[in-house]
């Protein structure tokens, strides 16, 4: 597996010198599907024992499998908005291996032949870099069963309800080069199969799931050995794993040692990876197209038809806004890392000023929602009220700092903003007589720094944050900045 | 009137129609005979109460004038066959007290046509041989002996129990499995008659797998009639089997008319197989002749890879089989032997719950799929079974149907060939070509041999064309005239 | 390609069947006969031959994508030799 990144990355230092990490990653993306890949038990997360289990889940004699429809559209949308290659015809093999929760002995899977091939991500990286990292293929298969070890001393259960639920195995090229990078990575492909609707990303669930294959080298050298990190669930996680495992295996290489490939399983209790005990049997997989069932093959007119049904995806969405709206890459970026908050946007920027409109929502309701732990979905400000608020300050009936209040209020309480704006009086004065006396005031009560201001014009701020403070904030800003420097002449 | 168990399924589907005998009289029968017929070892499990039951359903059905098919027609499942409810061995250990929660398409099929089932039926062990010997249960005894000796024989295989209970007039008809042979030989040997259908015919869905691209359900019974009747119940598209094919089931009867004037019947040179005894030879030319006198034109073809089909099987099967009973693991059901942890419990229970043919068979699948031997073993043969289907497709270019021998020889004693895997088989020889192609092979009684032991002719078709099969078979049965019953030396 | 004793072990591994270290040698020699038999495919030069992927030239038959199966723990359970509360049961497995 190549990598097809030429610069190198970011470095880490270890006793011996620089080093750099090379990182690839498998990721298991649960299929968003009401039933299972070849049964028509439901794939619905959480149920009783077994109970999302048909006798094909189950692996009894005599059962066969019948490939859902919607399972392989899923896999084909996916592999569009990855840009991939799409291949009219796939094979569907058996993975022969024996283990509890695999109650055929073997998974479905495909082995050379999928039915995505070659594509690429487009990954934002902090600072503003984009990098390119390429996908190798993806592929349709069963997921396992799930054995539980803590229901009883000496014996472990076996649930077969995520037995048989379609996934799609996502590989990358070893393309990723640092932590941080991974993790990138991973954000930004569950953006993409959000977008797509083929999977809904919840990695606590485990509907998706990171494999991280991590090897460590000298700046420009070959690539060293790679170890396998099992079943990561989160981005924080990964981050940790990579971090973790690359400085292990440089101690190993730096302290005279050789690194051994093997699969290693992630501890997110202790931040730590260790050897898999029931992987280190050398495995035989004697792979070979699965009998009960044809080879898989579509039309050009099939891939239009799905093609045509993709939405705006991240990247595209991103340009638009930056096009459209004149928004910097930054805001754009962090509005359409959900599909969510860029629909939020959207509706608080439509017909109003868009860049004030994603100042508001990137900074003021992300900054909250984040500090919270909330989702998008669970903002106590609509799209419509913080569309309301952007209103009332472009036309000047508030002051950005009163917006603030009005902000705050309608995220405790709810309630309309140009009512709130209103009712309690927070309208901006615009009447000049009054702004005016506030000004004479504070100048009159304040000859010293009347003074001090007139050798330094720059003090013309702290009038204007008095005479705020004493309209309420109310004041035009702007015309109270004017009205100081008029009278105190500068 | 001749004893109920002797008549044919048409025979007694008009007998109940004309209320000469009720279906609760004809499963009684069935129900005594197959009871004093134990020696046999024909049955792994007997069902009674659920036949009775049946009967008495047929028998309303029929007061009432809404008679199915198959209505009131006591059979023998395969073991092979899952039954609902009722226990489902597939001949071997491992499944011990496997009862399934559901009915396989073909059984369920035939019981909403009416069936009525007298029992499971003994057969080699997943369906793994060809004498039926390799059955945990115990080999099954062949209703026919040699003249003059009281040798036990074997009845073919794997569907040894379905082709001995029908010769020995315990059931009327029986449900096979043909994987490379499984129905067509042990029909040839037992002086019955048996059809293979084309792959895709008959739903695959609750069959217990042995090699899933080659497996497929077939009746046996004592007349080809009777054959068609049964498989116009078992064949339909079933939407839970990837692999069965959406064709309209056609009248089989119907096309039975006695008249091939001018069909093409092609003869392989290539089945002249070295040191075939020469009474096969014999038949063979006797049946050639039936079909010449019956107005078919007899025509030489080629299918230059026929001696490369027992070999490319003997790896794709193993390959397919290693790998389907990868499930038989002591934990959902069936045999769990205890080990001092999950590894050992896999490999106790399959070490004492599989035979020594299956076990066998699975280390040879485990072996041609493995690392670095794929693409030497698996996708060779998988090569060679392209160019057998496409001699198929060339030879059907000049002819019909095809006129082969059944099985190289006639039913051999128990015990004869059990050392020596490839000698047994060889048993298959003949019939394998036309699983690994996935055409329709028809094996009708033709005779007896010098020593009283029936024999077998095949008739191979075109894919899908089992309409065929029937009607050139039933010739070749009026020439070949009535096959003898065996004499019932295992009544008690 | 011969088969030796040590590999009948590993391929008896690979299927998780237990063999008692008497039968191993046998089994070689009987696997070395079989294989040997099949190995007169190599007589047939199949360079320029595809090989067989279904045996039946139709399209892979699809479902739509419903609920229409499980619910019936009870019964996917029930034959198992040992069990509870509708789980399987087996020997503690480390991982």
């Amino acid at each position: 597996m190549a990598t097809t990144r030429t610069e190198t990355g970011p470095l880490i230092d270890g006793a011996t010198g620089k080093w750099e990490i090379v990182i690839g990653m498998e990721v298991h993306a649960q299929v968003l599907s009401k039933a299972k890949l070849f049964s028509g038990a439901s794939a619905e997360f959480g149920a009783d024992p077994n109970a999302h289990v048909s006798f094909i889940d189950a692996g009894m004699p005599g059962m066969l499998p019948v490939i859902n429809r919607f399972c392989v559209e899923q896999a084909v949308r996916t592999g569009l908005g990855l840009k991939a290659q799409i291949n009219k015809h796939s094979v569907f093999d058996r993975k022969n291996y024996f283990y509890p929760d695999l109650p055929s002995g073997y998974q479905i899977s495909q082995y050379k032949q999928p039915v995505v091939g070659e594509g690429i991500v487009l990954v934002d990286l902090p600072g503003g870099k984009t990098i390119e990292v390429g996908i190798e293929r993806l592929h349709l298969e069963q997921d396992a069963g799930k054995s539980l070890h803590d229901q009883h001393p000496d014996q472990s259960f076996v649930d077969l309800n995520r037995a048989g639920v379609a996934l799609m195995e996502i590989v990358s090229r070893p393309d990723l080069r640092s932590a941080e990078e991974a993790a990138a990575y991973l954000k930004k492909l569950r953006a993409i199969l959000r977008y797509l609707g083929t999977c809904d990303g919840n990695m606590e669930e485990g509907s998706m799931r990171a494999d991280v294959n991590v090897s460590v080298r000298k700046p420009g050298g070959p690539l060293g050995t790679r170890c396998e990190i099992k079943n990561v669930n989160s981005m924080r996680f990964v981050a940790q794993a990579v971090d973790y495992e690359a400085r292990r295996q440089i101690d190993i290489i730096e302290g005279g040692g050789t690194i051994k490939q093997e699969t290693r399983l992630f501890d997110s209790k202790k931040g730590e990876t260790r050897s898999m005990r029931s992987k280190e049997e050398a495995h035989d997989y004697r792979y070979f197209p699965d009998p009960d069932l044809l080879p898989l093959e579509f039309d050009d007119a099939f891939v239009a038809r799905v093609k045509a049904s993709l939405p705006e995806l991240p990247d595209d969405k991103k340009d638009r806004f930056m096009k459209d709206y004149g928004l910097n890459a930054y805001d754009a970026g962090v509005l359409v890392a959900e599909r969510e908050s860029a629909d939020f946007f959207e509706q608080v920027a439509r017909g109003r000023d868009a860049k004030l409109a994603a100042n508001w929502v990137v900074n003021e309701l992300f900054g909250r929602l984040n500090k919270e732990g909330k989702a998008i979905g669970e903002s106590p400000v609509s799209a419509a009220a913080m569309g309301s608020i952007v209103s009332l300050i472009s036309d000047g009936t508030i002051s950005g700092k009163i917006a603030k209040d009005v902000f705050e209020i309608v995220w405790t309480e709810g309630g309309d903003p140009a009512a709130i704006v209103e009712t309690r009086g927070m309208k901006q004065v615009t009447d000049m007589g009054a702004i005016e006396a506030a000004v004479d005031q504070v100048i009159a009560a304040n000859p010293q720094k009347v003074e001090q201001a007139k050798a330094k014009p720059s003090m013309v701020g702290w009038f204007v944050g008095q005479v705020m403070q004493a309209t309420g904030g109310k004041a035009n800003p702007q015309a109270v900045n004017e009205l100081i420097k008029k009278k105190l002449g500068i | 009137m001749s004893k109920l168990t002797d008549l044919s399924i048409a025979e007694a589907r008009e007998g109940l129609k004309n209320k000469a005998f009720s279906a609760a009289e004809l499963t009684e029968a069935h129900i005594r005979a197959v009871e004093k017929a134990r020696a046999l070892n024909a049955f792994i499990t007997e069902t009674p109460a659920i036949a009775r039951a049946a009967a008495a359903e047929s028998d309303k059905r029929i007061a009432s004038g809404t008679m199915r098919p198959l209505e009131g027609i006591p059979m023998g499942i395969k073991d092979l066959f899952c039954t609902k409810d009722v226990l489902t061995t597939a001949g071997s250990h491992i499944l011990d007290g496997f009862k399934p929660p559901y009915e396989s398409t073909v059984t369920r099929n035939m019981f909403n046509d009416g069936a009525v089932m007298l029992g499971k039926l003994n057969m080699d062990e997943f369906a793994m041989g060809s004498s039926n010997e390799t059955s945990y249960y115990g080999p099954v005894i062949n209703p026919w002996r040699r003249k003059g000796s009281d040798a036990k024989l074997v009845p073919g295989g794997s569907s040894g129990g379905s082709s001995a209970s029908v010769a020995a007039r315990l059931a009327m008809g029986a449900t096979g499995t043909d994987t490379g042979g499984s129905i067509r030989q042990p029909a040839a040997v037992t002086g019955i008659a048996g059809i293979k259908p084309t792959y895709g015919r008959c739903s695959r869905w609750g069959i217990v797998a042995f090699a899933s691209s080659l497996d497929q359900a077939g009746p046996m019974a004592r007349t080809v009639r009777d054959c068609a009747i049964m498989l116009k119940s078992m064949a339909s598209h079933d939407p839970l089997d990837s692999t069965s094919v959406d064709i309209p089931v056609p009248d089989y009867e119907a096309a039975m008319t006695g008249n091939i004037k001018g069909l093409r019947v092609g003869i392989p040179k290539e089945y002249r197989i070295d040191g075939m005894p020469a009474e096969i030879e014999a038949l063979w030319q006797k049946g050639i002749a039936w079909l010449k006198d019956a107005g078919a034109e007899i025509v030489d073809v080629s299918l230059p890879h026929t001696k490369y089909a027992l070999p490319a099987y003997y790896i794709v099967a193993p390959a397919e089989a290693s790998s389907n009973l990868a499930r038989y693991d002591g934990v959902r059901f069936g045999l769990r032997v205890p080990g001092k942890d999950i590894t050992s419990l896999y490999e106790n229970t399959r070490a004492a719950g599989f035979g020594r043919e299956v076990q066998r068979r699975i280390l040879i699948g485990t072996y041609v799929l493995s690392a670095g031997y794929y693409d030497a073993y698996y996708i060779k043969a998988q090569k060679l079974r392209t160019l057998i289907a496409r001699d198929f497709e060339e030879a059907y270019a000049k002819c019909d149907v095809l006129l082969t021998p059944t099985a190289p020889g006639p039913a051999f004693g128990i015990g004869e060939k059990t050392n020596d895997p490839i000698s047994m088989y060889l048993n298959d020889v003949f019939t394998v070509t036309v699983n690994l192609a996935g055409l329709p092979g028809l094996s009708v009684p033709a005779g007896l041999n010098s020593e009283g032991l029936p024999l077998g002719l095949q008739l191979i078709g075109k894919a899908f064309d089992e309409a065929t099969l029937f009607r050139v078979g039933e010739v070749i049965e009026k020439a070949a005239g009535a096959t003898p019953r065996p004499q019932s030396w295992w009544e008690v | 390609m011969s088969v030796d004793k040590e590999t009948v072990r590993r391929v008896a591994r690979l299927a998780r069947i237990a063999f008692p270290e008497e039968r191993l040698e046998p089994m070689a020699g009987e696997l070395n006969r079989i294989l040997a038999w099949v190995e007169q495919l190599n007589a047939v030069d199949t360079s320029m031959v595809e090989p067989m992927t279904s045996v039946v030239k139709v399209s892979l038959k699809m479902r739509e994508d419903a609920v229409t199966d499980g619910a019936k723990a009870p019964e996917v359970v029930r034959n198992a030799p040992s069990g509870e509360d509708n789980y399987f049961a087996v020997p503690k497995v480390v991982e």
